[in-house]
């Protein structure tokens, strides 16, 4: 299996200075993902899920550990690489998927869908013509393309939030509760695409409070809860 | 204590903007104190900090209109080479001119006011040595358009105009000719919400179609979380922290960062 990602003894906490406290978030995490391979992340509220994920972003900054990255410019640790090369993978290789739209005042849903393309260099009719195209698949109403998302209710939020998330092929995606307030036709939309971009080896590390819909793209679960930080394989794993 | 980050392996061009070292006094008082900045080309950077910390001297020194005490700026364009602190005033001018555009919160600082508004935009080109009044008349038309200024006010005073229009005045001369650089200090700082919005709306749309590096100066923190790439934190003239705009906001490092950021509402 081509190795994605390899994580190493990965720990993470929180210094509040104006408490003077420290908050421990997890230790010493190890796993790796594969190409094509969809790791679903377990453990009670507050074991640390999307910490974790942020922290692969590097919203957080770990405290220690390797993040290895096998990038299309080789080898890289998220861990401690410079700012410019984090930007720079974000907008070429790694994706992270929220639960929520950060949608900006006076900016279209289709242009918002369309940004990741134009971040990458497409021109601005084709870039349009894909995100229109995605915005229907997950079920945004053609009069609702050249609107302000501002004013959507949260789930056609988050069905804007998914087309625009999803609408360029990663190497490595992280979903963080992308399911929350969908209804089930998007659902749907949003695991057939899953099961596009695993099709074509994006490597997926995803946390989901139901986790049902998703079942049959898992290969494996990584359980955060403290005792036992262990990988367990899907068959063995009543979820 | 986290991780020393590494130089960075995979975007390999040279910053655009790299100012190494400056500081800068009045009197008594030390502005800014060996600071460094840099940009990637088409990079947004953000600069923070509380009122006093020396941001906007920094941005005016990155616009040649304070000269450091110490410290070195570079820009990595064709045709400009060396240490710009050291150009004399005329190659300055020129410089800021063709190659940097500014937006100041202030808008008399940066327009004639009683000019109209192409007249403004059109001075610009002027100085880069533009002599055919209709090439003049149209660069300067072309210009207000792509900063959504209405073309039927192109010969209205400043002055005649709301706070939202003549920042897009000021924008429109800053990207008459299409600078390498633009940097803006508190640009939508006063503005009415909705016409901040659009202001907001303008740079981003700027940035994405043209891939113009920015330098951007606020304390209004939703303004650099929307567009900026990497963020500075400032105070006292130093710099604190750097990092990744989400991560500066989520999970600030610093203690002066983690208080300015629980500040916000």
């Amino acid at each position: 299996m081509t190795q994605v990602l390899e994580i190493q003894g990965l720990t993470k906490g929180f210094s509040l200075h104006h408490l003077g406290t420290e908050i421990g978030a997890f230790e010493d995490i190890s796993f790796n993902v594969a190409a094509g391979e969809f790791v679903l992340l377990k453990g009670a509220n507050g074991a640390g899920k999307s910490t974790l994920l942020r922290t692969l972003y590097r919203s957080y900054l770990p405290l220690s550990g390797e993040i290895r990255f096998h990038s299309s410019h080789g080898l890289i640790d998220l861990a401690c690489a410079a700012d410019v090369d984090i930007a720079h993978l974000r907008r070429t290789e790694i994706g992270f998927v929220t639960q929520f739209l950060t949608a900006r005042p006076r900016v279209s849903a289709e242009a918002i869908v369309a940004e990741p393309l134009r971040l990458a260099g497409w021109d601005s009719d084709a870039a349009l013509n894909k995100a229109r195209r995605a915005l229907e698949t997950f079920g945004v109403k053609p009069d609702l393309w050249a609107a302000y998302p501002t004013t959507f209710s949260g789930g056609e939020q988050q069905k804007v939030n998914l087309a625009r998330a999803l609408i360029l092929p990663q190497k490595l995606l992280m979903l963080d509760e992308p399911t929350a307030s969908l209804d089930v036709n998007a659902r749907g939309a949003l695991v057939a695409r899953l099961q596009e971009l695993k099709d074509q080896g994006t490597a997926m590390i995803g946390v989901f409070h139901h986790p049902d819909d998703v079942m049959h793209l898992i290969d494996r679960v990584v359980d955060l809860t403290p005792e036992h930080t262990e990988i367990e394989e899907r068959e063995d794993v009543a979820l | 204590m986290t991780l020393m980050l590494e130089a960075p392996r995979i975007v390999e061009t040279r910053p655009l903007l790299d100012v190494k070292g400056v500081s800068k006094s009045y009197g008594h008082v030390q502005a800014v104190r060996n600071v460094s900045a840099h940009a990637h080309p088409g990079e947004v950077i953000g600069i923070v900090g509380e009122s006093g910390s020396g941001k906007s001297t920094l941005l005016r020194m990155m616009n040649l209109e304070e000269i450091p005490d110490e410290g070195s700026y570079t820009l990595d364009l064709p045709d400009v080479s060396g240490n710009l602190f050291k150009l004399d005033r005329f190659a300055r001018r020129m410089l800021c001119a063709t190659k940097i555009g500014i937006v100041y919160q202030n808008p008399h600082l940066g327009l004639l006011m009683k000019h109209s508004s192409s007249g403004n935009v059109a001075e610009r080109l002027l100085v880069a040595g533009e002599r055919s009044f209709a090439t003049l008349r149209q660069a300067a038309t072309d210009a207000l358009n792509a900063s959504e200024f209405p073309l039927d006010r192109l010969d209205a005073p400043p002055i005649e105009l709301s706070g939202g229009m003549q920042q897009r005045v000021q924008l429109a001369k800053a990207i008459a000719l299409e600078p390498a650089l633009l940097l803006l200090d508190e640009p939508t700082t006063g503005l009415d919400v909705s016409v901040q919005a659009l202001v907001l709306d303008t740079l981003k749309r700027l940035q994405q179609d043209r891939q113009i590096t920015m330098v951007i100066v606020s304390h209004d923190l939703g303004v650099i979380r929307t567009l900026a790439d990497r963020v500075m934190v400032m105070r006292r003239g130093e710099v604190v922290e750097t990092g990744l705009a989400d991560q500066i906001f989520q999970d600030p490092q610093h203690p002066y960062t983690q208080q300015l950021v629980h500040a916000k509402l």
